[in-house]
C-alpha cells in the first residue's frame, strides 16, 4: 500500500461512513426521545428525505463543478430567488393567455434561460476581468438579491398552476419528481465531469492553472461555461421546487450558498479545487439533510441544525487537517 | 550546412517591457536532427526569447520562420499545433489527474459528445511510456509519483505530438543518473527522426556531452553561436558572463575562534542522519551535496523549524532545544532562506521594513515602532552592503535578485547574530552581485561571525569555504579543509562513492 | 513618453480611484439633491453606518492578514441578544463586559482554529456563521429580545446618546478607527500583520509568530463585532435574533470597497472608513433621489466590482484579462 492511501481511502469513504453513523445514532436515539411513533429508519422517511434533498443537492452538484474549476458562486440563492419569480410571474404575463397550460414548458424555458444567463454574467465577469471569483460572486450575491427586491418589494410573488403541482407532486415508480431531477442532475454531471473533456478540463484548471494555460486549456471559457451550469441548475432547483409551492418570497433562497457549500465541502471537494467528486457530493447532501432530519426526529429545533452542521464542518476541515500532517520532522512555517 | 533549412529560426527578435528591453534583436536557429544548447545568467533574456517562441509574449520587433514560411504564434495552442514543445523546468503538471491525462493535458482525444475516447488515451500513453522505460503506467495519479518520475512525465509530452522542434528547459534538475541516461536517449532517438532540439541548462558536462551548437545570450543580447565540439567551458563562460569568473579557491585565512555552533549526532526522520559538524566563530564552512542531500533541513532545524528526531545541538558549549525561529534567533542564528522570494522577503513591502522585519518588536518609541531607528538601520546596511535602490520607501519587489538578497542579509545582519547559515545564497543572481556576495561572506567571517554556506555551486563552495562538509542522501560523507579539497574528491563524496576512505 | 505618462494617469486613477469616486458621487448626489450635504443628513448617514463601519474595522484586520472572516453578522445578533438578556438579569454594568468576554471567546475560538489550526478560514468562518446563528437561537429561545425599562435605563446612551451634538455611535465608530489605524499603521504588531498576510512564510522565516498574529486579528474583529452589538442593542433596546444576518457581506464589500485585497498585506483603516462612508452615502443619496431601497444592492454590485477590477488592472497595466 502506498503511503497516504490509507488516509486517501478513509476520506474517500468518510462521508458514507458518516451517513451510516447518523443513521445508527438517529435511529437508537429516535427510540428514546423521538415524538412520532414510526422508525427514523422507515422507507418513506427515506424516500422523503430524498426528495427534500432535492433543491439543496441540484444546486449543489452545480458548485461541485465550479469548486473544483477552482472557483466559488455565493449567488446561487439569489439566482434561485430571481428564477423563481420568472417562473411564477411569467404564467401570468398576457402575452402568454392563449397558451392554455402550455404556458408552462414556456415558464419553466424562460425561468432556466433566466437563471443560465445570471450565471454566465457571473463567469463572463471573472473570465473578462479576472477578479476573483468570491468578490464577483459577493458582489453579485448583493446585485441579483437587489433584483429580486426591486421586482416586487417586499411582496411575495405567487401563482398556482394546477397542472404543474400536479406534475411536482406526481411519483414515477415510487419516486417524486424532484428526487428524480436530483438523480438525473447528478448523473448528468457525474458523466460531464468523468466523462467529457470539458469536465476533465476543468479538473486540470483547478488543480495547476498554469500548467491547464500552457497545455493551450481555453481557461476563460471553461470557467464560464461552469458558472452558466451552476446559474441553469440554480434556476431548475426553483422550477422543481416552485412548480410545488407556487409562491416565492424576495427573501428564499437566503443562505442556500451556505448550505451547498457546506455539503460540497463534507463531500471532500477541495476548497483550492482540482479535486473533488459528484458521488462525494452527492452523499454531502444526503448527510446534511440527513442531520436536519434525525434532529428534528429528536426533538431538536432549527437553532441546534444550524449550531450542529457548523461546528460539523469546522470538524471535517479538522479531521482533514489531522490525516494530512507529515509527522513530527516536518516544518512548521 | 547551408542547404539544409532551420526547422526553427528566429531572426532579430526584439521585446520590450516598461523600462527593460528583455530581448534585444536575438537571433536563434535550430537545424533538424540537432540538439541546440541556448545558454545565459539567469535573466539574460532565456525565458523571454521561449516566451516568444511560445506565443505568451508576442515580440515588438523581429520574426520567427517554422521552415520556408514566416509563423506568428498567438499562444501555446498554435505553437504546439505547429509542432513546437516545450518542456518546462517548473512542474507543470496537474496532480489530481492520471499520467494519462497529464500527457495529453489540452488535447485529450475526443468522441461524440465532447467525450473523451479513454482507450485511445491509455493505447497511446502506454506507448509513449514504453519508450521512456518508466514504472508507472498510464492510470497513475500524478500527485503519486516522485519528482523525477513527474519530470518524465512532463518529457513525455514531447513525444505526444509529430514534434518537429522541442524545447527543453532545465530538464535534469531533478533526475537521477540513471533517468538522465534515459532522457539522452529520448533526446537522441528524436534527433535521428529529425526533430530540432534546444536544450537550457546550466550544466556544463551535459551541454559539452549532448549539444551539437552553442548560442549565449547576456542581458537580452546575442553574444554567438559556437560549435560545441570547438569550444571549450572557459571560452562559453566568458561569453556568457562577459569575463572570466574569479573562480580562484578562498585564499585568506584569518584567526579561527571558539567554537561557536557544534552539531552532535543530530538525525530527522528521514531526511538527515547521524549529522555531525561544527563551526568556529570567524570561519566558513561549506556543505555541498546534490539537491535532497538534507543540507536545506539540517539549517531549517538549526533555525527551529523542524524538530530533531535525535542527537544535540550546542551553542557556545551549551545545550540548546529550538523551537521556533524565534528561539533561534534569539540565542544568535540567522538564515537567508534558499527561496529568497518565497521565504526571505514580503515582496508587498518596502525595503526598510523588510530589514528590520525581525526585531521590529525591540524597535519601540512608547507603543509604536520607531521609525526613525528603522531608518537609521537601514541607511547602515544600505552603505554597508552597497544595495542600491531609490529610497527604503522601494518596494522589494521592484529590486533586482542581487539587491534582494542583499536586504535580506542586511536583515539577519543587523540582527547581529554569532552564527549565519546562508542558503544558495547567489542563486538566480547576476554574476556582479555574485561576486560581491562572495567577498562579503568572507568579509564577515573575517569580523568574526561563524558563517554556513550551503550552495549546489561547486565554484561557490570551493571560493568561499574555509573547510567543505560533503552531504550525501542525508549523511555527512566527508569533512574536507580547503588546503586537501580537490574537485575529484568532492564530486565522489557526494555521489556516495568512497568518500570515507578517500585520501 | 505620451504612453508612459498615460500609463501612469492610469495607474494613479486607479489608485486612488476610491478617493475620487467617492468625490464624484458626493458631487453627484449633492447636485441632484441639495439637501444631501447637509449636517443632519450626514450625521444620519455616519450614525446609521456606524455599526456596518465598527465591524468593518476589525474585519480590515483579519483581511489584511490573509483569511476571511463571514462570521461577524451571526455573531453581532449573538452579542445584541446575549447583552440585552443580562441587561434585565444583571444590570447593564455587568451585562456589558460579560458580552464583551463571550464574544470574545468566539473570536478566540475561531482565531485558535484559522491561526494555530490553521484551518481554512473561509470555511470555518461559514461554519461559524451557521454555529453562532444556532448558538444564538438557542441562547434566546427563539424570541425577541426586549428590555423590559426602556425608558428607565442608561444603557440608550452608546445607541441615542450625543455628545457636544455628535451622536455617541459616530464619536464611537471614528475613536475606534482612530485607535485602531495607528494600532495597524504604526505598532510592532500592525507591522507583523501586515507581514503575514503580504508573505506568511517570509514572515514564520523572520521570526514573527505567525499564529499569534492571526489569532490576534481574529480577537480585535471579534472585540469590534461586541462593539456593534453594543450600539445596536442600545439603539433598539430590543431585537430580533437575525439583526446582524447578512451584514458579514456589507462589512467584507465595505472593506474591498476600500481597497484591501483578499490576498492579505494590502489595506488602510482609512480607506476602509471611506469604502463604509461610500456605502452610506450611496444608499442614502439613491434613497433622496427618490430610487427604490433595494436598487442600493445592484449599485453596491457594481461598484464592487469596478474598483476591484480597475485596481487589478492597474497593477497588471491592462484593463482586460489575459485570460485565453
Amino acid at each position: 500500500m502506498q503511503p497516504g492511501a490509507l488516509s486517501k481511502a478513509l476520506k474517500g469513504g468518510a462521508i458514507w461512513g458518516f451517513i451510516v453513523l447518523e443513521l445508527i445514532f438517529f435511529s437508537i436515539a429516535g427510540q428514546f426521545l423521538s415524538l412520532s411513533d414510526t422508525a427514523f429508519m422507515d422507507f418513506d422517511n427515506m424516500l422523503l428525505l430524498l426528495k427534500q434533498s432535492a433543491p439543496i443537492g441540484i444546486i449543489a452538484m452545480g458548485m461541485t463543478i465550479v469548486m473544483v474549476n477552482g472557483n466559488i458562486d455565493l449567488s446561487v440563492g439569489a439566482t434561485f430567488a430571481i428564477a423563481a419569480i420568472v417562473l411564477l410571474d411569467s404564467m401570468t404575463w398576457p402575452i402568454f393567455a392563449g397558451l392554455g397550460d402550455w404556458v408552462i414548458p414556456v415558464a419553466w424555458l424562460l425561468a432556466l434561460l433566466a437563471g443560465t444567463a445570471f450565471g454566465a454574467l457571473n463567469g463572463l465577469i471573472v473570465w473578462k476581468t479576472g477578479v476573483d471569483a468570491f468578490i464577483v460572486t459577493l458582489g453579485s450575491m448583493l446585485g441579483y438579491r437587489g433584483i429580486v427586491f426591486l421586482f416586487n418589494g417586499e411582496n411575495p410573488t405567487s401563482h398556482l398552476n394546477w397542472t404543474l403541482v400536479d406534475f411536482a407532486e406526481a411519483e414515477f415508480l415510487g419516486l417524486a419528481t424532484a428526487s428524480w431531477f436530483l438523480l438525473a442532475v447528478t448523473l448528468g454531471i457525474w458523466l460531464l465531469m468523468t466523462r467529457t473533456v470539458h469536465g476533465r478540463n476543468a479538473y486540470a484548471i483547478g488543480d495547476n492553472r498554469e500548467a491547464a494555460v500552457n497545455a493551450g486549456i481555453r481557461v476563460g471559457p471553461h470557467m464560464m461555461i461552469n458558472f452558466a451550469i451552476i446559474g441553469f441548475l440554480a434556476a431548475l432547483s426553483a422550477v422543481v421546487f416552485y412548480s410545488e409551492s407556487g409562491s416565492v418570497n424576495p427573501n428564499d433562497g437566503q443562505l442556500y450558498e451556505l448550505w451547498v457549500i457546506t455539503a460540497v465541502v463534507l463531500g471532500g471537494t477541495k476548497i483550492t479545487g482540482g479535486a473533488g467528486s459528484v458521488i462525494g457530493t452527492f452523499g454531502g447532501v444526503i448527510a446534511i439533510q440527513l442531520l436536519r432530519k434525525g434532529l428534528g426526529h429528536i426533538g431538536a429545533d432549527t437553532s441546534t441544525v444550524n449550531l450542529v452542521i457548523g461546528l460539523i464542518l469546522i470538524a471535517v476541515l479538522f479531521l482533514d487537517r489531522q490525516l494530512n500532517l507529515k509527522g513530527k520532522e516536518a516544518l512548521r512555517i | 550546412m547551408s542547404h539544409v533549412k532551420p526547422v526553427l529560426h528566429l531572426e532579430d527578435i526584439v521585446k520590450t517591457f516598461p523600462g527593460v528591453r528583455a530581448l534585444d534583436g536575438v537571433s536563434f536557429s535550430v537545424m533538424p536532427g540537432e540538439v541546440h544548447a541556448l545558454m545565459g545568467e539567469n535573466g539574460a533574456g532565456k525565458s523571454t526569447l521561449m516566451k516568444v517562441l511560445g506565443g505568451i509574449h508576442q515580440p515588438d520587433g523581429g520574426a520567427i520562420f517554422m521552415g520556408e514560411e514566416r509563423v506568428v504564434m498567438s499562444g501555446p495552442l498554435e505553437a504546439k499545433a505547429k509542432g513546437i514543445v516545450f518542456i518546462h523546468q517548473e512542474l507543470s503538471l496537474a496532480e489530481e489527474l492520471s499520467v494519462a491525462e497529464n500527457i495529453y493535458l489540452g488535447e485529450l482525444p475526443r468522441k461524440s459528445f465532447g467525450r473523451v475516447d479513454w482507450v485511445t488515451l491509455r493505447e497511446k500513453t502506454d506507448a509513449i511510456l514504453k519508450k521512456l522505460n518508466v514504472a508507472f503506467n498510464a492510470r497513475t495519479r500524478v500527485g503519486d509519483l516522485s519528482i523525477a518520475n513527474q519530470q518524465m512525465v512532463e518529457i513525455a509530452r514531447a513525444l505526444t505530438v509529430d514534434a518537429k522542434a522541442v524545447i527543453f528547459d532545465e530538464p535534469t534538475a531533478s533526475l537521477t543518473d540513471a533517468e538522465k541516461v534515459v532522457l539522452f536517449d529520448v533526446i537522441a532517438d528524436l534527433q535521428r527522426e529529425g526533430v530540432g532540439i534546444t536544450y537550457i541548462s546550466h550544466r556544463m558536462e551535459e551541454i559539452f556531452k549532448i549539444t551539437d551548437r552553442i548560442t549565449v545570450l547576456r542581458d537580452g543580447q546575442y553574444q554567438g553561436t559556437l560549435e560545441t565540439a570547438e569550444t571549450n567551458e572557459e571560452a562559453v563562460t566568458q561569453l556568457m558572463i562577459g569575463r572570466k569568473l574569479d573562480l580562484s579557491r578562498n585564499p585568506s585565512h584569518h584567526e579561527l575562534g571558539e567554537i561557536a555552533l557544534e552539531v552532535r549526532g543530530l538525525s530527522c526522520g528521514s531526511l538527515y542522519e547521524d549529522v555531525s559538524f561544527h563551526v568556529r566563530s570567524g570561519e566558513v564552512v561549506g556543505f555541498y551535496g546534490l539537491v535532497g542531500a538534507g543540507r536545506t533541513e539540517i539549517a531549517e532545524t538549526l533555525f527551529g523549524l523542524r524538530t530533531p528526531s535525535h542527537g544535540t545541538i550546542l551553542l557556545e558549549g551549551e545545550d540548546v532545544r529550538l523551537n521556533s525561529p524565534a528561539d533561534a534567533i534569539a540565542k544568535g542564528i540567522s538564515l537567508v532562506p534558499e527561496d529568497r522570494k518565497g521565504q526571505g522577503l514580503v515582496l508587498g513591502m518596502n525595503c526598510r521594513d523588510n530589514m528590520t522585519l525581525p526585531q521590529v518588536d525591540d524597535l519601540k518609541a512608547g507603543p509604536f515602532v520607531a521609525e526613525g531607528a528603522e531608518i537609521s538601520i537601514f541607511d547602515q546596511y544600505r552603505d554597508r552592503l552597497d544595495i542600491r535602490t531609490p529610497g527604503w520607501k522601494q518596494k522589494v519587489g521592484n529590486l533586482s535578485g542581487g539587491n534582494q538578497q542583499k536586504i535580506v542579509i542586511g536583515k539577519w545582519l543587523s540582527m547581529k547574530p554569532s552564527v549565519l547559515i546562508v542558503d544558495e545564497p547567489t542563486r538566480g543572481i547576476d554574476v556582479g552581485s555574485k561576486s560581491e556576495i562572495h567577498k562579503l561572506l568572507r568579509s564577515l567571517a573575517a569580523q568574526g561571525y561563524a558563517v554556513i554556506v550551503i550552495s549546489s555551486e561547486m565554484p561557490e563552495v570551493l571560493h568561499v569555504s574555509d573547510r567543505i562538509v560533503a552531504m550525501y542522501s542525508g549523511r555527512v560523507m566527508r569533512t574536507f579543509t580547503s588546503e586537501e579539497v580537490t574537485e575529484d574528491s568532492l564530486i565522489q563524496a557526494i555521489s556516495g562513492l568512497g568518500g570515507d576512505k578517500a585520501a | 513618453m505620451v504612453t508612459v505618462s498615460r500609463r501612469e494617469i492610469g495607474s494613479m486613477l486607479a489608485k486612488q480611484g476610491i478617493l475620487i469616486a467617492f468625490a464624484l458621487f458626493m458631487i453627484g448626489f449633492t447636485l441632484a439633491n441639495a439637501k444631501f450635504l447637509s449636517v443632519d443628513n450626514v450625521f444620519s448617514v455616519v450614525r446609521s453606518s456606524a455599526i456596518l463601519g465598527v465591524m468593518a474595522l476589525g474585519v480590515t484586520f483579519v483581511v489584511i492578514s490573509g483569511n476571511l472572516d463571514l462570521s461577524v453578522g451571526s455573531m453581532m445578533s449573538f452579542s445584541t441578544i446575549v447583552v440585552l438578556d443580562l441587561h434585565d438579569k444583571i444590570g447593564p454594568a455587568l451585562a456589558i463586559p460579560a458580552m464583551f468576554a463571550m464574544t470574545l471567546c468566539l473570536g478566540a475560538f475561531i482565531g485558535f482554529l484559522v491561526g494555530y489550526l490553521r484551518l481554512n478560514s473561509l470555511i470555518v468562518t461559514l461554519g461559524m456563521l451557521s454555529a453562532i446563528h444556532g448558538l444564538t437561537l438557542t441562547y434566546s429561545g427563539g424570541q425577541n429580545m426586549d428590555i423590559a425599562d426602556k425608558e428607565g435605563t442608561w444603557f440608550s446612551v452608546f445607541g441615542q446618546g450625543a455628545i457636544l451634538g455628535v451622536p455617541t455611535p459616530i464619536l464611537m465608530f471614528l475613536s475606534l478607527a482612530a485607535l485602531l489605524g495607528l494600532v495597524l499603521a504604526k505598532t510592532p504588531f500592525g507591522r507583523k500583520v501586515y507581514a503575514v498576510g503580504g508573505n506568511g512564510t517570509a514572515a514564520t522565516f523572520s521570526g514573527i509568530k505567525r499564529a499569534r498574529t492571526v489569532f490576534t486579528c481574529y480577537l480585535i474583529s471579534a472585540g469590534c463585532v461586541a462593539v456593534a452589538g453594543l450600539i445596536q442593542a442600545s439603539r433598539s433596546l430590543g431585537s430580533q435574533n437575525t439583526v446582524g444576518q447578512g451584514l458579514e457581506l456589507e462589512v467584507l464589500a465595505a472593506v474591498i470597497l476600500g481597497g484591501a485585497s483578499l490576498m492579505g498585506g494590502v489595506g488602510t483603516i482609512f480607506k476602509t472608513v471611506i469604502g463604509v462612508l461610500i456605502l452610506g452615502f450611496i444608499q442614502n443619496g439613491l434613497l433622496l433621489l427618490g430610487l427604490p431601497f433595494y436598487f442600493q444592492f445592484v449599485v453596491t454590485w457594481i461598484i464592487i466590482i469596478l474598483a476591484v477590477w480597475l485596481d487589478i488592472a492597474a497593477k497588471r497595466g491592462k484593463l482586460w484579462s489575459p485570460i485565453a
